[in-house]
């Protein structure tokens, strides 16, 4: 695609029925309630506008979108005039020209003249529009009063700020308000003394709220507001549409590239889970892939105690080959696994999978979404029938009340909180579970109608508690379950919520939330219009994590909050592949489309695809191939870009089942904490740099498309191919295209998935087959997977991490806006600047007792270790509770962790520690033996790789 | 050795959280749950901790792995 901007229509579409109008002689049909700008703009006459972008209300102030109309006074503005019925319209005449020339001027003469050496040069609409509107002279002069001595700020470390080029257009505050839902911008003074200001008047733009979304750059017509990247690069020359890399929202963007350069990345408009919005992360933070950590060489080593030696593709190859043949010689079929990456693409997890199945004759495969989702996998599996979130991101738009149970979308999925915030904003109600006070619960003009901070480790009691409220009260939907789920199975459940023992009063001794908050949100999800849940890792990383999401599954069936938009159960996915990775098959109970390994049948088909016998048993999910390692029974393992030591829970417990074991090897970008403990390393690629596609979490199949070439030559999913083929397994996969074509073979809800479909359609959301052949926004409308939706008894089991005199504070973790996981991508980009560590959130109350202020060192103690870190003092969290990030390998939140994990499917419960927080001055024995231990193992030997 | 202290603290999570009703009920589901999930490693050190008393047991968890034992021993790799 060669460089343009993509096509602005000026304002957003209408939605009534098609009306005829004529504009300049041609007739159009266009949506009741288009704009005039906008119906022109699509037959292909736009209309000269400096304060109109389509992704924004029509704001009317620059008076440049000036037209005639038959039968009408004046010179109404294109923007704010809908169409109506045989309106005629001319766009252009002598005098709309004149008019126009003369705004053009009155812009002009307040603007430097310096286009040549301006980074916007040739992409700047103010430019553009005195071109169009033929500018030739600016009759004011240049002498008078003006802001062209305005300092400019260069504060933000990814975009530049300068007034003196600002056109007071508003666009960069309405970006702000109406797309981020930030309100961190505004026009400051009147008339001429009107500047756009950032916070207060002491604020820069890193000062302020601004959160970096980067929407007030796209939005701005000049170069006021510019990416450093392109003063420093120059502009782009081509754009490639991709897919970000982060968190499970799955942005579009438009890679813009120089040569093998990428200049910046823009939202893509026609994006169907971003709609042109971004956050920090996907818009600025893709420095890593440019790192001088990036690790280019294959490497190996005989121990871990000694140097890493680099050496070709071939002896790194030939080298992990011939250790896992001979772990399995020695040890058993079964002493060898791997671990897929929910960062990587489809159709690398699905070799990464096939890999272990066919080439290592077992099924010890997991990924990382062990660690996050899994409970989803389990509990969505056998309530509706299929592993995933019900809705389209899209379909938050017709709900009416929102419940955000467990996540923290505004730093964790911030684009789809900013669509979850304009529905709120029109009037949506909002319910937020949450032992913490996220900023949902009161933002700008946002208000939740409940808030109720749950004690950690209660969800299955408080989602009791409200189904109690829901029953008793009459509120069920009765007719849908009637229709929609087994009859019987809802009665033994109602009659088990329906209990004393389930009532808001006696659970609020469990929860502590007030039993009167805990009736109001559950008559308002119930009674409300269309209720829409979305949950996150608050739910799922919990031992009773499966049992929460059925809960949650029973809630919505009960009120008949299924199967149409608005509606819904939403897990919020905390990487961008997680979905995919999970449909994909890289859970060792089951094949890609979620179909368990003892089936003769599934097993079968795949046996005969791929030429081999499979194993039908169950494999080893990732705390059991720790916990094995440390038997001494699992003694080798491929682990493509996930770092294990850093994101899972007890690590020194981690690093004891690393160390055990005879062969590992680390596929990954950077040298991670679990390369600490590898014998081989084989560079991998950064999703700029490969081919595949990511599924987001609304189950939408995206294409990734490589735009420079990886550093060490190779795509992931070639080195797995190699890695196969020295193991003598008959692979020659020339694209990942062929790739998701054996994917679509052998998975009956990929059917109609290719690479070709993807590049017409731009996305799909699975399944999608005979029934289906353009995807599906919407599922279990008509009727559930399963058939019948099935009512699961859940019975509240109280943790076994218990407080007590030792440890009487309850942690719980999570992660924040500018840092994403364990911070091996954004940790080495400027987002540094927002978050330089980890800080323990801990309550004023359990502060003063301990004589802690904020800023001070603090030792962080559970049963599992102890880490040290800086306090901030918040009543954000409750009495009891502390709170912290893991982004940071200086502190390894997960050395106080423990291997308690969920009762179904082992995910880890990161969300309840018991602790205990003490002064402190320095780090603890762990972290210094640590990082002396992480600078001994990162040696690497001052060699030439051999050919 | 970790995996066996592990299996009895999750094959009773496990019979708590999987049903609420009867006690056999649970260690039917509990007995399907460990064949699904549980690698047959797992499945082998569970089945030698009941043949050896199963200690710390509760009574539907030591039932469902009774229930798996009459099912035969895990398939060999």
């Amino acid at each position: 695609m060669v460089y343009g901007p993509q096509h602005d229509l000026g304002t957003p579409p209408g939605a009534g029925p098609h009306i005829a109008l004529t504009i300049d002689g041609a007739t159009v049909r266009v949506p009741a309630g288009t704009s005039v700008m906008r119906a022109a703009a699509l037959l292909g006459n736009d209309i000269p506008k400096l304060c109109a972008t389509d992704n924004m209300k029509a704001f009317g102030s620059c008076r440049l979108c000036l037209v005639e109309i038959e039968g009408t006074r004046g010179t109404p503005a294109a923007c704010t005039t809908p169409v109506r019925e045989g309106m005629v319209v001319k766009t252009q005449s002598d005098r709309l020209a004149r008019l126009r020339r003369g705004v053009m001027e009155l812009y002009i003469s307040d603007h430097p003249l310096d286009c040549l050496t301006c980074s916007a040069n040739n992409d700047c609409e103010l430019q553009d529009q005195a071109a169009a509107v033929g500018l030739r002279d600016v009759r004011f002069g240049y002498d008078g009063e003006n802001h062209l001595a305005m300092p400019p700020d260069g504060s933000n470390p990814y975009f530049d700020f300068d007034p003196a080029k600002c056109i007071v257009c508003s666009r960069c505050v309405r970006a702000c308000d109406e797309v981020q839902g930030t309100f961190a911008l505004t026009i400051d003074g009147r008339g001429f003394a009107s500047i756009v200001s950032a916070g207060t008047p002491v604020d820069d733009f890193l000062s302020s709220e601004c959160v970096s979304c980067g929407a007030c750059v796209q939005a701005c017509p000049t170069a006021t507001l510019t990416e450093k990247s392109v003063s420093e690069i120059g502009l782009p020359q081509r754009a490639v549409v991709t897919t970000c890399a982060y968190c499970g929202v799955g942005c579009t963007f438009r890679a813009e590239m120089r040569g093998e350069q990428l200049v910046r990345m823009v939202p893509w408009k026609e994006g169907k889970a971003n709609h042109g919005h971004s956050c920090v992360k996907g818009r600025f933070a893709y420095g890593y892939a440019k790192h001088a950590d990036r690790i280019t060489t294959p490497m190996i080593r005989g121990s871990i105690d000694e140097p890493w030696r680099p050496v070709s593709w071939v002896e790194a190859l030939s080298y992990a080959a011939s250790e896992i043949r001979r772990v399995q010689a020695t040890y058993g079929m079964r002493a060898v696994g791997g671990i897929s990456s929910s960062r990587c693409t489809n159709e690398e997890t699905y070799l990464v999978q096939k890999l272990v199945r066919a080439g290592m004759g077992n099924n010890n495969i997991d990924t990382c979404a062990r660690v996050c989702h899994s409970p989803t996998g389990y509990g969505l599996k056998a309530t509706f029938g299929t592993s995933a979130g019900t809705q389209d991101f899209d379909s938050v738009a017709a709900a009416d009340i929102i419940m955000v149970i467990g996540a923290n979308p505004t730093d964790g999925h911030p684009v789809f909180a900013s669509r979850i915030k304009q529905r709120l904003r029109q009037g949506a109600k909002l319910i937020v579970v949450d032992p913490r006070r996220i900023d949902l619960v009161r933002t700008p003009h946002i208000e939740a109608a409940f808030h109720l901070p749950l004690q950690p480790g209660t969800n299955v009691a408080l989602l009791s508690a409200m189904a109690h409220t829901i029953v008793t009260e009459g509120l069920v939907d009765e007719a849908f379950v009637r229709e929609r789920c087994d009859w019987d199975e809802y009665r033994e459940w109602a009659a088990f919520v329906a209990r004393p023992e389930h009532s808001p009063e006696f659970l609020e001794a469990v929860t502590r939330v007030p039993a009167a908050d805990v009736r109001g949100a559950a008559r308002l999800y119930a009674t409300g219009g269309n209720g829409a849940i979305y949950y996150g890792l608050g739910v799922t990383e919990h031992s009773q994590g499966s049992s929460t999401v059925m809960a949650i599954a029973n809630l919505a069936m009960a009120t008949g909050n299924l199967g149409r938009p608005g509606v819904g159960v939403n897990p919020l996915r905390g990487q961008n592949n997680v979905q995919g990775s999970c449909d994909m098959g890289s859970f060792p109970h089951e094949l890609p489309g979620y179909r368990h390994i003892s089936d003769p049948e599934t097993r079968a088909a795949f046996a005969a695809d791929w030429g081999v016998a499979l194993d039908p048993e169950p494999g080893l999910r990732i705390p059991n191939m720790i916990d094995a390692a440390v038997d001494g029974a699992f003694k080798a393992i491929y682990i493509q870009g996930e770092d294990i030591l850093q994101s899972d829970p007890n690590t020194r417990h981690v690093a004891e089942g690393l160390e055990a074991m005879e062969c590992v090897i680390v596929h990954d970008l950077f040298l991670n904490e679990t390369a600490n403990f590898a014998h081989v390393f084989l560079p991998g690629s950064t999703f700029l740099e490969k081919n595949g596609t990511f599924t987001n979490a609304e189950r939408r199949i995206q294409p990734v498309r490589k735009v420079m070439e990886p550093p060490a030559g190779l795509e992931d999913w070639e080195v797995t191919q190699k890695l196969a083929q020295t193991l003598g397994l008959d692979w020659n996969y020339t694209h990942p295209s062929e790739i998701m074509d054996e994917i679509a073979r052998l998975t009956p809800t990929f059917r109609g998935v290719s690479f070709a479909k993807l590049d017409a359609a731009g996305s799909l959301q699975w399944p999608v087959n005979e029934a289906a052949p353009e995807g599906t926004p919407v599922m279990h409308v008509g009727a559930f997977t399963r058939g019948k939706g099935k009512f699961v008894v859940t019975d509240y089991v109280p943790t076994d991490e218990k407080t007590g005199p030792r440890y009487p504070l309850l942690l719980t973790t999570g992660r924040i806006l500018s840092q994403y996981n364990v911070g091996a991508q954004t940790r080495r980009t400027a987002n540094t600047i927002w978050h330089q560590g980890d800080v323990l959130e801990i309550h004023p109350s359990d502060a003063d007792n301990r004589g802690v202020k904020s800023g001070d060192w603090v030792r962080l103690a559970s049963r599992s270790g102890e880490t040290t870190l800086r306090a901030l003092v918040t009543d954000r969290v409750a009495p009891g509770i502390v709170y912290t990030t893991f982004h940071h390998p200086q502190t390894q939140a997960n050395v106080v962790t423990t291997e308690f994990s969920d009762w179904a499917t082992n995910c880890p419960e990161y969300k309840v520690t018991a602790v205990e927080v003490t002064a402190s001055n320095g780090p603890t024995d762990w972290q210094s033996a640590y990082r002396e231990f992480s600078d001994r193992a990162r040696r690497v030997e001052d060699v030439e790789p051999a050919e | 050795m970790i995996t066996a202290e592990k299996t009895v603290h999750m094959a009773n999570q496990i019979a708590r959280s999987i049903a609420a009703g009867s006690e056999d009920e649970a260690a039917r589901a509990t007995a399907d749950h460990i064949a699904k999930f549980w690698d047959p490693r797992m499945r082998q050190i569970i089945l030698d901790h009941v043949a050896e008393g199963g200690e710390d047991m509760l009574p539907a968890a030591r039932r469902a792995v009774e229930i798996l034992r009459d099912q035969g021993p895990p398939r060999p790799a």
